[in-house]
Formats: C-alpha cells, sequence, structure tokens
C-alpha cells in the first residue's frame, strides 16, 4: 500500500546539510500492522514525516497504491488516506476539541464523535474545551488520536502515541488502535513500547538513519527483549546495535 | 422600517434577524428609528446631546439591543449614550456599529457610553463593528466606553471587529469597586492599510476587585495595530492582561501592557505575545486534508473564536 524506495534525506541545521535518512526502503502491506523502533535520534520520525510530506527526501520515491506521491504535498497525501498523529501535537489557542475532529471527518468516511469515548474522553466534557494549555500533554495526545481516527485514513501512523499518556489510558490506546485497524488499512506505530511491539505483525529497527533490521515478532521480539534483560549490556547483538555509542 | 441592508447590517453586529426581542434602540444615518422600552427597562433620547439612556430597574433581567448602522457616505455621527444597570439586575447588553459606506467619503460614527453597574448587578455588554463598501470611502469607527463596576458587581465586555473596518481609536475605561468583576475580551482583525489602536485603562478600586483584560488580534497585509492595556491597582485587587497577537504579511503590532499597583495586597500579572502562525499548527490541519490557506484561516477563526 505505501512504498519509500531508497530514500534519503539530508535537513539544513545551522546552514549545514545533515544526513538523517539514509537508503531507506520500506514496504507497507494492507492489513497489516507495523512498529517502527529504534534509539532516540534514529530517525524513526523522520520516515514517517518523510511518508506524509511534511519531509522531502533529498532523493527516493514515496509510492502509494502503486502511485508516485513523492511531489504531492501534504494535504493531497490526506486526502488520498495517508494520516499521521504527531509525536508532540501542537496547541491551538481559542480551536475548541470540535471543530478539530470536524476537520478530520472532512475527508473522511465513517466514524463520529465515538472516537472521543473510545480514547477515554467525554464527548459532552470536551468537545467544547479548546486545544491550549488548558488541556495536559495527555489529553492533548488522546485528543491527537482520536483525530486521527476522526480521519479514518487507509494509512495511519501513529508517532509514539503512547507518549505522556498514562498507564491506564496506555491500555485502552492499545485496544483502540488494535481495534480500529482492518483489513483493508496499514497501522504503523512509531514506538519503544513492549506492549505495542507484542501486538504488531512487522517491527521494523530503525538505527542511524536506516533500516538495520525487519522481521516478524517472532523473529525480532526475543532478540530486543534478550538485549533488555542482558544485564552488562554488552553480549547481545541487537544491543550491540542499539547501544553501538555507548561508552559502556 | 428597515429596508433589506439594514437588516444584512444588523444581523453582521448584532445577529439579529428581524426586531430585536427585548428592549431596543435602532439608530441609523444620525437618527433613532426604532424604539421598544419594556417594563422596568427604559429607553429615552438625551435632552441635551445625541444619543440615549437606557434604564434598567433594580433586580431586572433582560436583553437590550442598541444597534448603530450608516448606510450614507461623507456622514460623521457622534452619540453620547448613557447605561445605568439597576443594583441586583441581571442584563445583557447588545450594542455594535455596522457601516455600509455606498460612496468615496468618509463614513465615521464615534460612540461614547457612559456604563454604571450598580451594586451587585451583572451586566453581559457586547460590541461588534463592521464595515463595507465597494467604493473606496472608508469606514471609521472610534468608540470610547468608561465603565463604572460597583461593589459586588460583574461587568463583561465583549469588543469585537473583524472586518471592513479603515480605523479605529477604541478607548475603555473602567473603574472596579470593592467585590466587584470586570472582564474584558477584545478580538480584532485587520487587513490591508486599516489601523487599530485600542487603549484600556481599568482601576481596581479597592478589595477583592478584580479584572482580567484579554486581547487576542490578527493583523494582516499592511495594516497596523496598537495595544496599550493599562491595569492600576489603588487597593489590594487581582488582575490579568493578556495581549496575544498574530502578526502576518507586512503588518505592524504593537503592544505595550502596563500593571501598576499602589497597594502591597495587589497582584497584578500581564504576559503579551506576537508571532506569526506557528509551522506545526499549519502541518497538523494540512495533515487533515485541508490546504495551506484553509488551515491558515482556521487557525486565525479559532484564535478570534
Amino acid at each position: 500500500m505505501l512504498s519509500l524506495e531508497n530514500i534519503y534525506l539530508e535537513l539544513e541545521v545551522e546552514d549545514q546539510k545533515v544526513p538523517i535518512l539514509q537508503d531507506v526502503n520500506l514496504n507497507f502491506e494492507a492489513g497489516k500492522m507495523y512498529a517502527l523502533t529504534g534509539p532516540n535520534g534514529s530517525g524513526k520520525s523522520s520516515v514517517a514525516r518523510v511518508a506524509m510530506g511534511i519531509y522531502r527526501q533529498s532523493s527516493g520515491k514515496v509510492l502509494y497504491n502503486g502511485e508516485d506521491i513523492s511531489n504531492l504535498g501534504i494535504s493531497e497525501r490526506a486526502r488520498r488516506g495517508i494520516g499521521y498523529a504527531f509525536q508532540h501535537p501542537p496547541r491551538f489557542k481559542g480551536m475548541p476539541v470540535k471543530d478539530m475532529i470536524e476537520m478530520a471527518f472532512k475527508y473522511s468516511d465513517g466514524y463520529d464523535c465515538q472516537v472521543l469515548r473510545d480514547i477515554g474522553l467525554c464527548p459532552d466534557q470536551y468537545l467544547e474545551r479548546t486545544l491550549d494549555n488548558s488541556l495536559s500533554g495527555g489529553e492533548i495526545k488522546r485528543i491527537e488520536i482520536a483525530t486521527l481516527l476522526a480521519q479514518n485514513p487507509r494509512v495511519r501512523i501513529f508517532d509514539e502515541p503512547e507518549a505522556g499518556i498514562d498507564l491506564w489510558s496506555f491500555e485502552q490506546l492499545i485496544d483502540v488502535i488494535g481495534n480500529s485497524h482492518r483489513q483493508d488499512t496499514t497501522t504503523v506505530v512509531i514506538s519503544h513500547q513492549e506492549k505495542i511491539l507484542n501486538m504488531v505483525d512487522e517491527i521494523v529497527l530503525i538505527r542511524e538513519g536506516t533500516v538495520s533490521m525487519r522481521g516478524s515478532r517472532e523473529e525480532i521480539w526475543p532478540q530486543i527483549k534478550e538485549s533488555a534483560e542482558c544485564p552488562c549490556r554488552k553480549s547481545c547483538r541487537l544491543e550491540e546495535e542499539i547501544y553501538a555509542d555507548c561508552p559502556r | 422600517m428597515l429596508t433589506a441592508l439594514d437588516k444584512k447590517l444588523l444581523q453582521e453586529i448584532a445577529d439579529l434577524h428581524g426586531e430585536p426581542p427585548g428592549a431596543f434602540n435602532i439608530r441609523k444615518d444620525g437618527e433613532g428609528i426604532e424604539r421598544r422600552s419594556l417594563e422596568g427597562i427604559e429607553i429615552k433620547p438625551k435632552k441635551d446631546q445625541p444619543g440615549i439612556e437606557v434604564i434598567v430597574a433594580p433586580g431586572k433581567e433582560g436583553t437590550v439591543h442598541i444597534p448603530v448602522i450608516l448606510t450614507e457616505t461623507d456622514l460623521s455621527d457622534l452619540v453620547y449614550n448613557k447605561i445605568d444597570i439597576g443594583e441586583q439586575a441581571n442584563i445583557t447588553l447588545v450594542a455594535g456599529c455596522g457601516i455600509h459606506n455606498p460612496g468615496t467619503g468618509n463614513a465615521q460614527h464615534d460612540g461614547i457610553h457612559e456604563i454604571y453597574v450598580r451594586k451587585g448587578a451583572r451586566l453581559v455588554y457586547t460590541e461588534k463593528h463592521f464595515g463595507e463598501g465597494e467604493k473606496g470611502g472608508k469606514k471609521v469607527l472610534n468608540p470610547k466606553t468608561v465603565l463604572y463596576v460597583e461593589e459586588g458587581a460583574y461587568a463583561e465586555l465583549e469588543l469585537v471587529q473583524i472586518r471592513g473596518v479603515d480605523h479605529t481609536t477604541r478607548v475603555t475605561e473602567a473603574e472596579v469597586q470593592a467585590g466587584g468583576r470586570l472582564v474584558m475580551y477584545e478580538r480584532l482583525l485587520t487587513d490591508g492599510e486599516q489601523s487599530a489602536n485600542s487603549d484600556v485603562l481599568v482601576k481596581l478600586m479597592a478589595e477583592e476587585s478584580t479584572a482580567r483584560i484579554v486581547s487576542r488580534s490578527v493583523a494582516q497585509g499592511h495594516s497596523r495595530q496598537s495595544f496599550n492595556p493599562r491595569l492600576l491597582a489603588y487597593g489590594p485587587g487581582r488582575g490579568h492582561v493578556e495581549c496575544d497577537s498574530i502578526i502576518m504579511d507586512q503588518a505592524t503590532v504593537r503592544s505595550v501592557p502596563e500593571i501598576w499597583a499602589e497597594n502591597s495586597e495587589a497582584e497584578l500579572v500581564h504576559e503579551a505575545a506576537i508571532g506569526k502562525i506557528a509551522g506545526e499548527q499549519l502541518i497538523k490541519l494540512m495533515a487533515l486534508g485541508l490546504t495551506e490557506e484553509e488551515a491558515e484561516e482556521a487557525i486565525i477563526s479559532g484564535f478570534l473564536k
């Protein structure tokens, strides 16, 4: 459904071009759930932002259902069915939650305010609230996820959906992401959480801007788990990859 | 008799779709054209100056509309209105001015409101400004509101100018007595070569008096805005001034909030911010399928809501 082919991305930081992604090749199929994981700063969010058109790749192609959408803007990609829930959703002074959800419905063919209930927020209490500093980080994050569900895209990318969310809501969040997934949708979750890595069909490990490893949960997860349990953080292969720069 | 144009202007400024409910006075092109008083809400013309007196009896509840419309060019209209909200009354007052300038001359309305909110009374006051016209004649609105909030009274002011006014100089002054509360929301959008100045002076006169001044504005095109909200505490009052502006294109915004305490128990805070629309906000809305222009419009509309 969504493919990234030979993606290179450089971003300008303080007048210097910094390589962010190098030769990333990924194919996300319909009906499957994926997790992108890896160390902080490895390029996971950048992969998502290239897919969404927020970052334009320096070279390579983004294909959606076989069509080259590399030159399409963010809005066009969203209208075609790609959705992205931000890791740090921006706040909007004066804008009610209701308006945000309604804008998400605009190009959607399903869902209603039930999306707020699904994510543990009572519509009566939240629809008129404004998306400003009066809402906590966790509330803003849950509304962001509800917005993506309201948008009902075919490709749904959740960027660290668990960040800032309390434990109880996290359990609910996993159910919501799992239940919203269908045979005709592709779900990509950027996460470090074991429970999320456990629920997907395929895990992609991103490291230093490239795909370091990918495979089924069964193939990848034991290695990740083993590395996490390794007391000295030296002996296992995956740990060496993730913590290559660690002085220990 | 109201024309279709009159009705359109009334709808813009007061959301009216015909004769207003409750007591009202409609002023058109310098003259009062329709008026209705009710028991406990008397509206009468002033004898010594152009304008009206609105007298609300103690304990009375209700709605009063006093809109002004201008439909001629080369017209300057000046009114002095006095509004007296009796003790323990609860009134919603809708003022505002709509100008349709059909020519190339100026159409100007200067409205001076003197408002007394007596002890324990509650007033919600809305003033909306609107201007339109095809031939380039200026639409000018200069309102001055002087408000006296007595002991234990509450006044809420919503002052809105969204589009079409070429120049405005707005002056708002208030004195808040012990236990009185004032909340003021100002929302302003200017575009093209328009300019807007807003001077606010709120005096917290005694203990437990509070004020909150919230100003939100968007400056587009080559427009210029200037804000000078001042909050003075003579007694142990509490107040908060918040000025927030979105600046776009080649516009200019100047914001000078001032707080001034003459009592060691006073608590005053001011915040002021000027900035462009955040890139992440645009991206977020575009990721919902909105175009960049639609996203910008949605952000501005929410900001000024």
